[in-house]
């Protein structure tokens, strides 16, 4: 038995495979400025990845991020972005000392995360509630093409899957 | 990220948070009812590069209205740009057919600190 626990999230009611995804505007960040943006904006211009995290500074946000800059994902035919309670100053010093070629979507109060169905509450962290992992995967009219949301704590996405839907060869 | 402007609004309007000169080009495209979109920056003018390529300065507030193809530095030549091209009596004041008659501010815009070339964040 390993001496350390993998807890299992409620189970969570986000958009599936055939839905819209709910739209937002939040601030998205970049490696020089940020500025308002919504979903639908950037689904105009095609397939949109998003990519909720849990804050930056975790070691679950290094993971998937310095993950997708490994697997190449800045080469996908669509914008991946990510979204996490993190304020835009946190965000560009992690764009900026991670090199991440993808923008993050500032939301302190979890509200898009609560939109989708994928908040989590933290333990000990008392009044912070921020993203469980998860992606969608949504073409240029919101709709929800490919769904992968954590179902334990912690837990990372099935990234092959996410590649075989993205279309991403090795 | 896109340096071009944003969606279909016209004024790009580069900005530091809480900055007053700032706010003071802020309150100017409210108050002639302007849709912009702001993009901020950050305090440190190292990391201000595309205001720098963008406008040959790292001061904000920096305006960029594809409206006329005039990019401005400095608030108060901002101030003044948009209170020609936008504010009482000018031509787009004139189609907006707008009621304003520009007592409002009149007596704030001569009392005007033109004291601050430089002195923008």
């Amino acid at each position: 038995m390993p001496d350390f626990d993998v807890v299992d999230l409620e189970p969570a009611d986000h958009p599936e495979p055939g839905e819209t995804a709910p739209d937002f505007t939040r601030p998205l960040v970049g490696d020089e400025y940020w500025e308002d943006r919504s979903l639908s904006e950037l689904a105009a211009g095609g397939r949109v990845v998003l990519v909720f995290t849990p804050m930056d500074g975790s070691f679950l946000a290094r993971y998937i991020w310095d993950e997708l800059v490994e697997r190449g994902w800045e080469a996908v035919d669509a914008t991946v972005v990510g979204v996490t309670i993190s304020t835009p100053y946190d965000h560009k010093r992690f764009v900026d000392e991670r090199n991440l070629p993808f923008d993050l979507f500032s939301d302190p109060g979890n509200g898009v995360a609560e939109a989708y169905g994928v908040a989590h509450g933290l333990d000990g962290m008392t009044g912070v509630s921020e993203p469980r992992p998860a992606v969608f995967v949504v073409d240029g009219d919101r709709t929800v093409e490919h769904a992968w949301v954590a179902s334990e704590w912690p837990e990372f996405p099935d990234y092959d899957a996410l590649e075989d839907v993205l279309g991403l060869e090795e | 990220m896109r340096e071009g402007s944003t969606a279909d609004v016209p004024i790009t309007f580069y900005r530091l948070q809480g900055c007053p000169f700032c706010e003071r080009v802020t309150r100017l495209l409210q108050t002639y009812d302007l849709e912009y979109q702001s993009r901020f920056v950050e305090p440190l003018h190292s990391k201000r590069n595309v205001v720098k390529r963008v406008a040959g300065v790292r001061t904000v507030p920096v305006v960029v209205d594809e409206n006329t193809g005039v990019t401005m530095a400095e608030s108060g030549n901002i101030v003044e740009y948009l209170e020609r091209v936008y504010g009482p009596g000018s031509e787009a004041d004139a189609e907006s057919g707008s009621n304003r008659n520009g007592n409002e501010n009149g007596n704030e815009n001569e009392n005007r600190n033109e004291n601050e070339n430089g002195g923008d964040d």
